[in-house]
């Protein structure tokens, strides 16, 4: 059985649910996929943070659309989870209790209306070159869940800048604002990739499976050469001295970001973790009833209909 | 009152109600009691500022004044806010957010329903697309409304108190003044009597399969009509409006 996994992978075909698997492949996948489905629904919070204060009725219409979008990406990565033989119930216990990561950049507070532009343009675009990857991921329902959701990530990272460029030619108060949100993202954005290469602890095996095609570092070169001229163009500047061309190798030198940082926020101690995390906890709580409702609700029906047959 | 300036008004209070219940609905976001709920209610806030949003711009126009829909959303105070009293009511719980949702739903399905047939042929049309919206938002809420009230012990006393609690705001969207009037002899504007008892035996027939019941003798606040709220409106609108109010020369 082991061998025709391994065939599988070595012809790049898809493992799919039925398939046998390794059950350290299997871990591998539902610690990666749940992780992404909950950086996807505790990304709705600091988005969500400016929804009632969006500054334009469209701006608003675009911010909950996005923020839908998310929503909906969350959706259909649990789906792939359970596809792995975990429950619902008990990835969002996993979430809870601080068992399962969800991505560190959320943990970072929204504090100006341009910070939402920030997170598209930045924080979507850096998203988008894992998922591109992903799209090509060994483990089937992930690869497919990735289509859907890098077509729309794309669309988010454009509308993200599109706000940002808004600021960038407006009052002097809203590029100053651009100006500083991309100061405040930029590092934390960087850290999206994950620790570099030489230190990255799961990333080995992730190649090896072909879940990861690219390396940390690679996808992290990468983003800094799409996003250097997007920002020059719009007249802002990358809060770093060293960024310099490198016609050697065709890309941007750039300085490492702080991981003394990103350990912090990882272990708990980001300025949002316990906001986020919290304000999780307390809508599945406050929910309760209401789940419990609808059960109850189901079951009387159920006993209703069997009562008449 | 002229005719443009009845119209001008009665364009006001559509778009207010939707955009202040849409901004309600989403303060939900991110914390529905479950994500699928979540969704459902985020959406239901998209389509309201859709709304609002075709009715500001008409508004805009039949005003004339140079004023665009932002304007009108972003620039004015409290005391010129037109929205019904139910929409700017805070959430409460999940009970009374759905409660609130399904009054106002069952008013628009029966409200557009007739202004379909408005002479006016922009209210017309925007009443046209936004009924198939509303007819998916009330078979939503209504069914939360039976399933809450006719779950469990808790969740059928949350509804209960629910509906206490807002049963008072719900005479006022019937409320009729000379801008009523001056429409209704256009052929633009819906006669709101004739709406009034669909949509009571619609909340009735609702209310009763949910299990809960209407308060008796329940006096009617009023006021929106002349543009007096309750407190809450004015906390609503100083969010909503901070970042244009504070840089009322930039562009978005």
């Amino acid at each position: 059985m082991d061998a025709n996994f391994e065939a599988k992978l070595a012809r790049n075909e898809n493992i799919e649910p039925k398939d046998w698997m390794p059950d350290i492949y299997r871990k591998h996948l539902i610690r990666q996929v749940s992780q992404h489905a909950h950086s996807e629904i505790i990304g709705m919070l600091p988005e969500g943070n400016w929804i009632t204060r969006a500054p334009s009725l469209r701006a608003k219409m675009v911010l909950i659309a996005k923020v839908q979008d998310e929503g909906g990406h969350g959706l259909y990565l649990y789906t792939a989870a359970e596809s792995l033989n975990i429950s619902r119930e008990e990835l969002l216990e996993q979430l809870h209790t601080g068992k399962a990561k969800y991505s560190s950049i959320f943990n970072y507070p929204t504090l100006t209306w341009a910070d939402i532009g920030a997170i598209g343009w930045l924080v979507d675009g850096a998203a988008i070159m894992n998922q591109v990857m992903l799209q090509r991921t060994s483990y089937g329902p992930y690869a497919r869940a990735m289509v859907r959701i890098c077509k729309e990530e794309s669309f988010h990272q454009r509308q993200g800048y599109e706000i940002t460029c808004k600021l960038a030619a407006g009052t002097k108060e809203q590029k100053e604002m651009a100006q500083d949100a991309l100061n405040r993202f930029w590092w934390p954005t960087l850290m999206m990739f994950g620790p570099p290469d030489a230190a990255s602890s799961n990333s080995e095996n992730a190649i090896k499976w072909k879940i990861k095609r690219e390396s940390n570092d690679q996808l992290r070169q990468r983003f800094v050469n799409q996003t250097v001229p997007q920002a020059e163009l719009i007249g802002l500047t990358i809060p770093d001295k060293n960024l310099e061309w490198n016609e050697a190798k065709k890309g941007y030198d750039f300085s490492d970001p702080d991981w003394k940082e990103f350990n912090n926020v990882i272990h708990g101690n980001g300025p949002c973790n316990r906001e986020r995390l919290g304000a999780r906890v307390k809508a599945h709580e406050n929910g309760r009833w209401v789940r419990e409702a609808a059960i109850a609700y189901a079951e009387k029906r159920k006993q209703k209909a069997a009562a008449y047959q | 009152m002229t005719k443009q300036e009845a119209l001008f008004n009665y364009c006001l209070r559509l778009a207010d109600t939707s955009l202040i219940l849409a901004q309600r609905n989403a303060e939900w976001c991110g914390h529905g009691p479950f994500l699928e709920e979540d969704l459902a209610l985020t959406n239901l806030s998209l389509d309201l500022i859709g709304q609002a949003n075709s009715i500001y711009q008409y508004a805009a126009q039949v005003e004339g004044k140079a004023r665009n829909e932002d304007d009108l959303a972003y620039h004015r105070s409290e005391r010129e806010f037109l929205n019904t009293l139910i929409a700017e009511q805070s959430n409460g719980d999940y009970a009374k957010t759905i409660l609130r949702q399904f009054f106002c739903d069952t008013f628009d399905f029966y409200f557009y329903a007739e202004l379909v047939k408005s002479k006016d042929e922009t209210l017309s049309a925007i009443a046209e697309k936004s009924i198939k919206e509303i007819t998916y938002h009330l078979r939503h809420t209504s069914s939360w409304v039976e399933r809450l009230g006719d779950g469990t012990e808790e969740s059928h006393t949350r509804m209960q108190d629910a509906l206490n609690e807002i049963w008072r705001f719900t005479g006022e969207m019937f409320e009729m003044n000379e801008v009523d009037t001056i429409l209704i002899k256009e052929g633009i504007a819906v006669d709101l009597n004739s709406i009034k008892s669909k949509w009571e035996s619609k909340s009735k027939e609702i209310l009763d399969r949910a299990t809960i019941k209407i308060p008796a003798n329940a006096f009617m606040q009023r006021g929106s009509r002349e543009a007096k709220h309750t407190e809450h409106l004015g906390f609503i609108l100083a969010e909503m409006q901070s970042l244009p109010r504070a840089l009322p020369d930039a562009k978005w």
